[in-house]
């Protein structure tokens, strides 16, 4: 049995037990998106895309699409209480994909709620997602997004509406815990209104030692002059895939920060695609990824300049240890009338081993001849001056030199603007080099 | 506390220092003088152990011990501090862990218990005061963004943070305006005491008015050709260092 076919008997297994209750368009779109799924097949090394991360051998068993119960409630809490940043945050958990009301929290807000989960919106008739979710479908789509499409069931909803600036930021927990390999494909739709400004959170987060596929997707749409920052922490468990992908289109003025570290997962593979469709637009998309032992850790972007005058900023960073191995590729395409575009993109990576691989590679399309665009890529060790200067205050070289990787990472990590973010992953960073906490 | 005998270090092929004599007391500040290229920045560096340079021959004994067989750190934690001419910008960490890190790294290395954070950041506080420095800057990464001056009195603060017996100062005085060497000379000389040395390395004399050696030493072609009291400092600021032509091809 193919691996591609183990998905679709999973599929009809759902259907045949009625797991997803819902209106007749969404089984339309799920069938759709089942077909487009098994046109495509599962990727392969062969295609380009994927050449350095082999996935589909991972994916030789099934994984079941867990129901809602049958979790257990000490294991949910404490993979809570490792993913809450802040209590002032909304907080919005998913267990095995699906929303959870009971671990979830939210301030009262006299205005209507910004945050309905999709499974509410798909059960509540609400046209409007269904259409944007039918819109969206397209036979260009990776299998990965056709999958998640075909398993639609639950995610966030999160519709700002105009002039609106959200006083706290929105932290979304996707947490699974299951005895047997499950699979969550959970689907999040953001949009932030004309002169909105949201901060969004999300964290990935599983019980140890367990197999588990997750594979989300999150549509993005930013109206004129909105701004939206995105923080994700990737913190999976060893034996976890992580499969995510990432589609944002953005307006005239408007503003988007993605911030992603990739700091857990067997094999990772985050893909963030944005489309700068309109004037005077800023995209800033910085990332952090650091392997070790036999993990994989594949980062893709794509940044799509189809308008002139819009900046773009791109900067990722990688340690690998171990046997590790690290993918970067930084896709950049100037349209020919997209002049005075200005898109920097740089990826540095340390190896702290021999073993370490680090797969990198910038790919610039550029069709319009008044634009200033830059791109880097720097594979190296560690600084031997900065070494030295360390080391001549006292400080032994084993230490340094965790210093100094940690300094690397830190980089990325210290100009983050929401506090509760930065403090927990420079803990993180320094806990995990064994490193003092100041 | 610091003795230097017949001292030869290279780098790669090139041979820069030729057979230093030196010998240091404890309370006492020496300057080192000399033209650029003379090796007065590679005996800063032999001293403190960068790997670059080869020593060849020679000794050196810090408080009796044989500095050259100790790892760099070693030397820092048992007291040599070097004040680099170009410190080094680490982005990511910040200057606060830095020092809280050295501190302790000292302490481990005397099996010392570790800094409290509140006695820590009093000292701190009160370094920051003497050397007219922003807190702020402590949160910054180290030395990133720094003007010049500001990365020079950097490295005086670390010294008067981190307490050495023996502080190597090289041109602390390059790139600083006249107010900002006042203040650095200042923040020196309230490290001045009888259990401390301190060597300053040095190409011009201006840095001297503030902090007054007991002696001066002339370096030139790898090795020492003149030295005397304060006033040979004064000579050579007058006529330069046109006179070691002759003594300096003879050092060769």
């Amino acid at each position: 049995m193919t691996e591609t076919s183990l998905f679709q008997q999973e599929y009809v297994r759902i259907r045949e037990q009625q797991l997803i209750e819902t209106p007749q368009w969404a089984e339309t779109f799920r069938q759709e998106a089942m077909n487009r799924f098994l046109t495509k097949g599962l990727p392969t090394t062969k295609d380009e895309e994927w050449r350095f991360t082999n996935i589909t051998p991972l994916l030789r068993h099934p994984f079941r699409l867990p129901g809602y119960d049958s979790v257990s409630d000490s294991e949910v809490k404490g993979l809570v209480d490792q993913a809450v940043l802040n209590d002032q945050y909304d907080l919005h958990v998913f267990v095995n994909g699906w929303y959870s009301e009971r671990w979830s929290r939210s301030a009262e807000v006299d205005s209507a709620p910004v945050f309905v989960s999709l499974a509410e919106s798909i059960r509540g008739k609400n046209d409007s997602v269904g259409q944007r979710l039918i819109d969206r479908a397209t036979d260009q789509e990776s299998a990965f997004v056709s999958l998640n499409s075909a398993f639609l069931g639950d995610g966030a909803c999160i519709q700002i509406p105009e002039n609106t600036k959200l006083s706290r930021p929105i932290h979304l927990v996707f947490v699974s815990t299951a005895d047997e390999p499950i699979a969550s494909y959970p689907r999040n739709l953001i949009s932030v209104g004309r002169n909105s400004e949201a901060s969004i959170i999300e964290t990935h987060v599983g019980s140890v030692d367990r197999d588990y596929f997750s594979n989300s997707v999150t549509d993005v749409v930013l109206g004129e002059s909105a701004e939206l920052q995105h923080h994700k922490l990737q913190q999976e468990q060893t034996n976890a895939l992580h499969v995510a992908t990432m589609r944002v289109h953005q307006r005239a003025n408007s503003s988007f920060q993605s911030h992603y570290f990739a700091l857990g997962g067997s094999l990772s593979r985050n893909e963030i695609e944005c489309v700068l469709n309109g004037e005077e637009i800023e995209c800033t998309l910085n990332g952090l990824y650091m392997p070790s032992g036999k993990q994989l850790m594949d980062c893709r972007t794509k940044i799509d300049h189809a308008q002139p005058n819009c900046r773009s900023y791109e900067l990722y960073k990688g340690i690998l240890d171990d046997q590790a191995k690290g993918v970067f590729n930084g896709k950049i395409y100037v349209h020919p009338h997209a002049q005075k575009t200005n898109a920097m993109q740089s990826n540095q990576a340390i190896l702290l081993s021999d073993d370490a691989i680090i797969d990198t590679k910038p790919q610039l399309e550029i069709y319009a001849d008044d634009v200033r665009c830059t791109h880097g890529a720097t594979v190296g060790e560690l600084d031997e001056e900065s070494l030295y200067y360390l080391r001549s205050r006292g400080i032994p070289r084993e230490l340094a030199r965790k210093i100094l990787i940690f300094a690397f990472a830190n980089d990325v990590v210290q100009g983050l603007s929401e506090p509760a973010v930065r403090k927990r992953l420079e803990s993180l960073l320094l806990s995990d080099h064994g490193l003092p906490v100041l | 506390m610091l003795e230097v005998k017949n001292l030869h270090a290279r780098s790669e092929e090139t041979e820069i220092l030729r057979g230093i004599d030196l010998n240091i007391a404890a309370g006492e500040v020496h300057a080192i003088m000399g033209p650029n290229g003379s090796g007065k920045s590679t005996l800063a560096h032999v001293l403190a152990g960068r790997e670059d340079y080869e020593v060849t021959e020679g000794k050196v004994l810090y408080c009796g011990k044989d500095l050259l067989d100790m790892e760099i750190e070693e030397r820092a934690a048992e007291g040599v501090f070097m004040a680099y001419q170009y410190p080094v910008e680490i982005p990511g960490v910040s200057n606060k862990y830095f020092l809280k890190a050295a501190i302790n790294s000292i302490r481990k290395h005397h099996e010392q218990p570790l800094i409290s954070t509140a006695k820590f950041l009093q000292l701190l506080k009160e370094k920051l005061e003497w050397l007219e420095m922003d807190k702020g800057m402590m949160e910054r990464s180290v030395n990133e963004g720094f003007s010049g001056g500001e990365k020079k009195r950097n490295e005086i603060l670390q010294m008067a943070m981190l307490e050495p017996k023996l502080a190597v100062l090289d041109e602390t005085d390059s790139g600083l305006d006249i107010d900002a060497l006042k203040i650095v000379a200042d923040g020196v000389n309230r490290l001045r005491s009888p259990d401390r040395a301190i060597l300053v390395v040095t190409h011009y004399q201006r840095l001297l008015n503030y902090i007054v050696p007991d002696r001066v030493h002339v370096l030139a072609g790898g090795k020492i050709v003149r030295s005397g009291d304060r006033t040979l400092a004064l000579e050579l600021e007058q006529n330069g260092y046109a006179f070691l032509g002759a003594a300096a091809a003879s050092a060769v």
